[in-house]
């Protein structure tokens, strides 16, 4: 049980670390989220003004938002690590590589909970989405989403981070493997935004914990290996 | 020799195997002759995904055991499953024009993952050949066969949610094996076209981890040869007369 006490707060310090610096070099996470935003506008373009057309497409344009922003997030996130040398001080510690990574895909996970927190009212507003009424089964979506994607993100982070044409590597080898995630969370949006009138809203966000666990446990796992390396 | 074998074996089997299921077995009464590609496309999709199942045991076994011949394995898997998958999305599309009018229909689920599925692997194969250091490409690729293998099932499961057109696995479940709604002769069709597959897919995997092997073996030629020319340059520099050695070695590390 102690051990178990030690490795949180082992993630905790790593996790608080991250969002220290996040903080302090304000710039790239505003950016970020700038970014995002700045597409859900522009799929406004790409698919006309027929209103009813975008209130429908809604979901999908803003978890693909989330997904676009979210691979930004989690490469700057390794990248800092990269920076200096801090990678490397990182596999030094004397603690349990599991508990790193806990800590990296817990930062990962907070931002992106900012970046959906932020794109949900966006999205709100540009699609004109009655939000407010399913509040709570949206909040759960992306929570869910959050973390898987992060969990993910942190894995492929790592491994690309010194890699040549990491900028397009990420996104290669990441967008397939969160298609299922993605699936999930714009099936969930939309049964919550529309009243659930299938009873199908239970099933998709069971497929996203279940998606969060496997890959939380998978980059767990291979975590030290990435760092060893 | 025994390699070549299997190959011709295999290649005569699959030419066997087509035959039985183009001229031997009758046609479909619904979908006609179209019908026939099942046959290559439900057998390459099984090879695909037993190729695939190979990389990933291959690469985690690399991870516990760092012997990189596991790795030349793992590869051999993900690149021979990629050209079955490509062939098995081929097939489907060939099969999905006479019957459901167009080539690619999105409402069906296991068309669109198995694009996913090969744009997994086509990833995979990407990611090798951006690293150079052997072990270290071993480690990534095995870390990423094996997020990709565990991606699969999900994606399978997204799938039975998701409603589609496709029609359910007939073999499988033991209660159709037993009762078969499929005449015997269109099943013994697909079970000598996936014979014949497998051989084919032997002989690929073989010569696969054999071209593999020597790749590495070039490889690590290549950065022996390079340390030892440098060796014997500082040695040249170190033991050369002191007057003549100012200019002689530094001519010689330069390529």
């Amino acid at each position: 049980m102690s051990q178990l006490a030690r490795h949180a707060t082992v993630a905790l310090a790593i996790a608080r670390k991250d969002a220290l610096a996040e903080l302090r070099g304000r710039h790239a996470s505003g950016s970020t989220l700038f970014f995002a935003a700045l597409v859900l506008l522009l799929f406004g373009f790409a698919l006309g003004p027929d209103s009813r057309r975008l209130t429908d497409a809604a979901p999908g344009l803003l978890w693909l938002a989330i997904v676009f922003g979210g691979l930004l997030t989690v490469a700057r996130l390794h990248q800092l690590e990269a920076e200096d040398g801090a990678f490397e001080q990182l596999a030094l510690y004397p603690v349990d590589r599991r508990a790193l990574f806990a800590g990296k895909a817990l930062a990962a996970s907070v931002a992106m909970l900012v970046l959906g927190g932020v794109l949900l009212p966006v999205v709100a507003i540009l699609y004109a989405l009655p939000i407010a009424a399913a509040w709570l089964a949206l909040a759960v979506t992306v929570v869910l989403g959050a973390i898987g994607f992060a969990a993910v993100g942190t894995a492929y982070a790592a491994l690309t981070v010194r890699m040549r044409a990491r900028e397009v590597m990420l996104p290669l080898l990441m967008l397939p493997i969160v298609a299922p995630l993605l699936l999930a969370a714009v099936k969930a949006t939309t049964a919550a935004l529309t009243g659930d009138p299938f009873g199908e809203l239970g099933s998709w966000l069971q497929l996203l914990a279940g998606f969060d666990v496997v890959m939380l446990v998978v980059g767990a796992g291979t975590y030290g290996f990435l760092l060893e390396e | 020799m025994r390699t070549r074998l299997l190959g011709i074996g295999g290649v005569l089997a699959v030419i066997g195997a087509a035959f039985f299921g183009l001229f031997v077995v009758p046609a479909d009464l619904n979908q006609g002759d179209a019908q026939r590609i099942m046959y290559v496309h439900v057998a390459s999709a099984w090879i695909a995904y037993m190729s695939f199942g190979v990389t990933a045991l291959a690469g985690i076994a690399y991870l516990w055991l760092r012997d990189l011949r596991l790795d030349a394995v793992a590869l051999a898997g993900a690149e021979v499953g990629v050209l079955f998958t490509a062939f098995t999305i081929w097939g489907g599309m060939m099969w999905g024009r006479p019957v459901w009018g167009v080539y690619w229909q999105w409402e069906d689920p296991r068309l669109t993952t198995t694009a996913l599925l090969l744009a997994l692997y086509l990833g995979y194969l990407l990611l090798r050949r951006l690293s150079e250091d052997p072990a270290r490409r071993a480690t990534r690729a095995a870390i990423v066969g094996l997020i990709a293998a565990v991606d699969i099932p999900i994606v399978h499961f997204s799938v039975i949610w998701w409603r589609g057109l496709h029609q359910g696995p007939t073999i499988g479940s033991p209660d159709k094996l037993l009762h078969p709604s499929a005449p015997l002769q269109f099943v013994a069709a697909l079970l000598l076209m996936l014979g014949a597959f497998t051989l084919v897919w032997g002989y690929l995997m073989i010569r696969r981890y054999q071209l593999a092997r020597i790749e590495w073996q070039i490889e690590e030629h290549g950065r022996v040869g390079r340390i030892s020319a440098a060796r014997r340059a500082s040695l040249a520099a170190h033991t050369a007369p002191a007057g003549t050695s100012q200019a002689a070695p530094v001519q010689e590390s330069t390529p």
